[in-house]
Formats: structure tokens, sequence, C-alpha cells
């Protein structure tokens, strides 16, 4: 009996305490008549339901937890001594082998005859556990409606608790976004912390030199092991500057058409489109970058006669560049849209032309929105991965010339962390100190932005 | 824009044959079927507004209005809420433009030249017939840079004393000098209601128009600001031609030489403002102004 068929039957159960509930306030009683009860029936129904459901859920949950402990401590119980005295790892193998006999999967080979013992044992005892689990359900399911049933009366203010219960529920599923980003912060800083006892801070973010590969045996030559993450730190900054000086004027520019210009039908179909920009995946831009653009401009910069490198940062800045179009001019085209068309008409009043009130009342109006808005952009183009890892290439050069390979903080992370590494070398926690610092920037810049803008649209309402 | 277009395709045609109608357009009903009451003629015309109609899509949001706005004098258009006055009152600087379903027919004159003409240029159209709204509606600018807004699009100043002198003079015209001599590089969006309207009244005066619009200024301000504003229109008679819109009859017959009174897109009489609160001649505007309707 598997766990989710459990749910189901729980699930069946719920909905006939929800049934059971909400009858009971509609048929009412003698002494009680419908028009009595403080809330409607469906609340009584949901009162019930809930009743039933959380307590009987809550056991579930407890069973799932304490399951596999039982069930291991079980197995152990009825091993030989030899076996039962295995290291953790090995034993570990040994009981996950038993597993996928037990689940009937695939087995290299003929089962060991202490495999298929255990395996016996093991599924013996999950089967006692599972229909004691139903049977506690049922139980708990069955007591807890029946309770409920019976507070179903006039008085009893069904529609304020179940408000109450829904409101959880959302907090609930607020907390686990919440949660998520705190864990995975706090995760990330202690493994950067690992990092800095074995690199000082001032080397990692002020050193010239990066060149993370460490040696392995002591003999090794070339690999010094270096981690001064400023030219990461450079090269992120030059792509993303390039990536604005594109998005920026062409997203500001075509929010403008879209808001000013562009009658209701054109407006209708033209943005969406912008915004399916946004919507193509970052690996398919990244293809496009390393065939297409790379190609492109070595071939124009041989007709020139410069020197530019397949891998180039002007090339994974540009395609950068367009993805965050979208971006810069869904976000414009709000807060100029959010400008009001008191402001517009006093212009025009005026005898001011369209691109006189664009230029000097809208778009002063709306700059502080526009601000925020391409900061925003700024923390994207900064986190982005995959175009860069594709057209920018790893080589770690301290440079400030777009026509050369340069590499960024989310390359490194991604190439740090790639293939089979120990993770506990200096090398692998570097990927946790670059991605705090990514952490930290974005943060940063996420909250200017979200102030800038938050405080721009309260002037005007 | 398009509407621009639009307006400006229409005005191609000569202003005094009837518009051709498309198969999509509402016929224009060829003559009035209601007569306005009173004499619609100003004795110093400056604005002449003749069979003008106003479509908003279908619906025929102002029905063959006539009707003259004389120099040195304010005329009040009156009329219960959603009667046409505003939409009267922006077909006079073709603020209607810029909303997108409105059509205008019928012939509105600036002395003699067909404001919806082609040879007509809206911007100079709307220097020399300025708008005043009800919301006071400064730009996020500073007080100085408000004023002097106008003037630079129109290049009326030739240097920075000449700016200067016209924001001043333009400041003390809306009474608003001596408020903010002080802080003129202020944001104009700090002032208070009363004098942020002044602003917006200094701004128009400042490229000296010849009418001034305004469409309930007085409306979001309270009884002292409200005073101040009708002070200063009478004031700016002397100069102007002032067409005001308002609720306020006190307010019609304390400013206005003329009044005309609106109801469901027509005008329905038009006349001296004392004649009309003390004697009116149609039913309807009785009935407003003595406070039976509306
Ligand atoms: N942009 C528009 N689109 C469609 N219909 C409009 C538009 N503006 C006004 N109307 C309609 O035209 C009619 C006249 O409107 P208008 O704003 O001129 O009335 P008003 O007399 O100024 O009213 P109020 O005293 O409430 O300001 C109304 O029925 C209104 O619904
Ligand atoms: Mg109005």
């Amino acid at each position: 009996m598997s766990i989710s068929t459990l749910l189901a039957a729980l699930l069946a159960l719920t909905s006939v305490a929800y049934i059971a509930g909400r009858r009971r306030a509609v048929v009412g009683s003698a002494s009680a008549p419908i028009r009595t009860f403080h809330s409607l029936p469906g609340y009584y129904g949901g009162y019930v339901a809930l009743w039933c459901l959380l307590p009987a859920l809550a056991l579930l949950a407890i069973w799932v937890v304490v399951e596999p402990i039982v069930l291991r401590a079980a197995v152990i119980d009825s091993l030989p001594p030899e076996l039962a005295e295995l290291p953790e790892d090995r034993f570990g193998l040994f009981l996950a082998d038993v597993r996928n006999l037990v689940d009937g999967n695939l087995v290299f080979g003929a089962p060991d005859p202490a495999v298929q013992a255990a395996a016996e044992r093991y599924a013996e005892v999950r089967k006692t556990s599972r229909h004691l689990l139903l049977g506690s359900l049922l139980v708990v399911g069955v007591a807890s409606l029946v309770f409920a049933l019976r507070r179903v009366q006039p008085a009893m203010r069904a529609r304020i608790k179940v408000e109450k219960a829904i409101e959880y529920l959302l907090i609930g599923a607020s907390l686990v976004a919440i949660l998520t980003t705190i864990g995975i912060f706090l995760s990330v800083l202690f493994e950067a912390l690992r990092f800095f006892r074995l690199v000082s801070p001032i080397d990692f973010l002020f050193g010239l030199e990066w060149s993370p590969q460490t040696a392995i045996r002591e003999d090794q030559v070339g690999s010094s092991g270096a981690f001064g993450a400023v030219p990461l730190f450079v090269g992120t900054l030059l792509i993303s500057g390039i990536a604005m000086l594109v998005a920026v004027p062409v997203g500001l520019m075509s929010a403008i058409y879209l808001s000013e210009y562009a009658g209701p039908r054109m407006r209708s179909w033209a943005k969406p489109l912008l915004e399916l920009l946004a919507g193509i995946p970052t690996v398919v831009y990244g293809y496009f970058a390393a065939l297409w653009v790379g190609p492109a401009l070595r071939r124009l910069g041989d007709a020139l006669g410069l020197e530019v490198a397949s891998e180039s940062a002007l090339g994974a800045g540009l395609v950068m560049g367009i993805m965050i179009i979208p971006f810069v001019s869904s976000l414009s085209d709000d807060v100029i849209n959010a400008v009001p068309q008191s402001l517009r008409d006093g212009s025009y009043g005026l005898g001011a032309t369209k691109s006189e009130t664009i230029r000097q009342v809208v778009l002063p109006a709306a700059l502080p929105g526009i601000v925020g808005a391409v900061l925003l952009a700024v923390s994207r183009a900064i986190g982005e991965t995959m175009i860069v890892v594709m057209a920018a290439g790893l080589a770690a050069n301290l440079s400030l010339n777009p026509l050369e390979a340069v590499t960024t903080v989310t390359v490194q992370i991604v190439t740090l962390l790639v293939g089979d590494q120990e993770f506990d070398s200096a090398k692998t926690l570097a990927a946790f100190a670059l991605g705090l610092v990514l952490f930290l920037v974005t943060l940063a810049l996420n909250v200017v932005a979200l102030r800038v803008v938050r405080k721009y649209r309260e002037q005007y309402e | 824009m398009r509407m621009f277009r639009q307006a400006t395709a229409e005005a191609m045609q000569p202003a005094t044959t009837p518009r051709q109608t498309t198969a999509r357009e509402p016929a224009p009903s060829a003559a009035p079927t209601y007569r306005t009451v009173g004499d619609h003629r100003a004795a110093n015309p400056i604005i002449t507004a003749r069979d003008v109609n106003v479509y908003y899509g279908d619906k025929h949001a102002i029905q063959h209005v006539n009707l003259d706005i004389g120099l040195n004098e304010v005329i009040a258009l009156i009329g219960p809420s959603g009667c046409g006055k505003s939409t009267f009152l922006r077909c006079l600087n073709r603020m209607n433009d810029t909303i997108e379903s409105a059509r205008v027919t019928g012939e509105i004159k600036l002395y003699d030249e067909d404001i919806y003409s082609k040879q007509m240029d809206v911007v100079m159209l709307r220097a020399r017939v300025g708008m005043v709204f009800q919301k006071p509606n400064p730009f996020p600018k500073s007080i100085y840079d408000n004023v002097a807004y106008g003037p630079r699009i129109h290049g009326l100043a030739r240097d920075r004393t000449e700016l200067d002198e016209i924001v001043q003079k333009s400041l003390e015209r809306a009474g608003l000098w001596n408020e903010v001599k002080d802080r003129l590089e202020e944001p104009g969006t700090g002032l208070s209601g009363g004098q942020q309207q002044r602003l917006c009244i200094a701004r128009t005066i400042a490229v000296s128009p010849e009418v001034i619009l305004m469409d309930e200024p007085c409306s979001a301000l309270d009884p002292i600001a409200t005073a101040r504003i009708e002070d200063l229109i009478d004031e700016l008679r002397q100069n102007y031609a002032i067409v005001i819109v308002t609720h306020s009859m006190q307010q019609a017959a304390r400013v206005s030489q003329r009044t005309a009174y609106f109801h469901l897109g027509r005008l329905i009489e038009v006349g001296k403002t004392e004649e009309i609160f003390t004697n009116p001649r149609h039913k309807l505007t009785e009935d407003y102004i003595t406070g039976r309707f509306g």
C-alpha cells in the first residue's frame, strides 16, 4: 500500500466530511432551523473537512518521517552481526539494494542470500507498518470528523474559523518561499566562510589573478591556485555594460513607442511579441551568440583589420542586451503609462508637440521609475549565465577590451562545480564565495531598484 | 496620433461645404432638430463656432452648437454633468485630437481662420488658445520651469533675462509671485492645491494666449483659493477672452458676462448672465438654475 493510495483514501474521507458538515447545516434541526446558523452551509462543510483532514495529515507526515528509521532498525536487528557492523556508507548501499529488491527494481546479478533475507524482513515490517498507518488514519480521521460534526451548531462561527485556516494556508505558502531564500543564503554563506578560512577575503576581492586549479599532487606544475576575483568582476561588468548599452536605448525607445505612439491595435500585438523575447530560453540565446554573432563579429573584425576573438565580450554582451530589452521596455512602459494623462494634457494644452511632451514632461516624470527598471535589468544581466558560458569564453583575462575573451562570475561558478569535485577543496568552495558576492550585489540592486520604483508610484497615487 | 491625422484629413475638405460621410459614420442630421434660445453672437468675437458636432464613436456628444466667444468677456458654460461642456471646450483648441474616438464636424474660426483646416498648426493654435484644467496639473519641475515651459517651446524669449521677465510677469498676473518669489527653484508639485492652480494659470498666460479655456478650475479648491482665482479671472478679462466651465451657479453669476446652458449635448440657451439668472427663457434652463434639476 503506497503513501499515495493512503492519501487518496484520506481525501475521500475529507469529501465525505465536507458533505456531511454542509448537510448538517443545510438541514438544521427542529431546535436549530437553517437561518439560525451563523455562516453559510459551505463554511460548515469546510470546517468539518479541515478537522477531518489536518490531524490525519499530520499523522501521515510524522509516519513518513519515522517509518524509514523503524524499518532500518528492524533490518539491522535481523541481520547477522558481520553485516550489521558494516561501515555507514557500505551499509547505505546494502540498504539500497534491499529496497530495490523489495520494490522490484532491477538488481544486478543474482541477489545475495543476505540481501534476500533482509528484503523479506523489510517487506514484512513495512506491510505491518502500512496496515497500522491505515488503521490509525481512519481512527483519527473519523474521530475528528465526528468531533467536528457535533460542533456544527448555529452559534459556532464556522466562517471565521475557515477564513482563518485559509489565512494560515497562505502564510504557509509564502513562508516556503521566504524560508527557501533564507536557507539558500545561509548555505552559501557558510560554504563561503569555509572558503575564506583557506583564502583571505582581501586576496579574493582584490587579487588580480584567477586560476583556481589547485595542485592535487605535490609535484604538479602550473597549478598555483590563485583566487583573485577581480578579472571576473571586470569581465562581468564589461559584459553587463555592453548589454545595458544595447538594452537601455532600444528598450526605452520601444517603450516610448508602445506607450505614446502605438495605437491600441498595434500595442495589443506588439507588446506581447516583445515580451516573448523574455520567454526564449537563455540557452537558445547562447547558441545564437556562439554560432552566429561571434563568427559574424570576427569576420567584421577581419574586414576592418581588428583582432576579434571568436568568443568575445562584445558578442556575449550584444546578445545579452537583446535578451534584456523586454525587461527594460516592459517595466518602462508601465512607468510611462503611470504618468498621469493630465500632465500630458497640460503640455499639449500649452502647444507642445508630442516629442516635446515626451522629452520634457513624460520622461522626466517617469525617470525614477525608469532608473528602477534599468537597475533591475542590470541585476538580471549580472546574474545571467548561459549566454556567457557559451559565448564569452573561459579565459580569465583582466581586460577592458570588448574584443577579447573574458569570463564572468557566473561562468566561473559553473566551471568550478561541473564535473567530479571534492566539495572541500578551495576550488569548489570558491564557487560559493563567488555566489555570495553575486547574491549580495544583485540583492542590493534589487532592493534599491524596488525602492525607487515604489517611491515613484506613491508620488502619483 | 491617429486621431490627429484623421482630424487633419477631415479638415482638408473646404470648411464651408458639408463634410462627406462614410458608411460607418453616423450621418450628421443636416438640420438642427432644436433651436437655441437667445443670441449666440458676441459683440467682439474672437472665436465663432458654427454648427459644431462632436461624436465619440457613435455617440453624438455635441449637437449643432453655434456660439461666439468675445474679447474682454468671460463666458460661463453651465449644465448638468455629462451634457458636453468639457467636450465643447476642448473643441476650441483641438484638445479632442488626443482622444482616439472623437470626431468633430462644423466650423470653428479663430478670427477668420478655420482652426480645423489643414493650414492651422495645432501648436500655434494651442499657444493662442490656452487651457487650464480641472485638477491642477503642474509638471514635476521647478516653479520657474513650469512657467517657462511654454515660452521655451515656443521660443518666446531671446535670453535668460527675457525669460525671467516673462516668468515674473506671469506669476504676478496669476497673483502668485509674492508667495513663490523666494522659492522659484522648488518643485511646483510642492505647492498647495490653490497655489498649484494659480501656477497652472501663470503657465498658461506665460505664452500670452488670446483665449483662455478653463474647465472647472476651482472644483478642487477651497472657498478662499476659489475667491482668489475668481478675482484673477476678472482681471485677466481685460486682455483675454475667457471660457469657463463651472458647476457653481454663484461662480457663473459672479465671474461671467455671458452664460451658455448645455443640456444633453445641445446648447439650450445663451445670453447675458444677469438675464439668464434672473429671467431664464427656456424651461430647462430655469429648472437647472433654480435647482429643480440636476
Ligand atoms: N473620451 C470619451 N469617449 C467617449 N465618450 C466620452 C468621452 N468623453 C466624454 N464622453 C461622453 O460625452 C458626453 C459629454 O461629456 P463631457 O465630459 O463633455 O461632459 P461634461 O459636461 O464636461 O460633464 P462634467 O460636468 O461631468 O464634467 C458624456 O456623455 C460622456 O460620457
Ligand atoms: Mg467636464
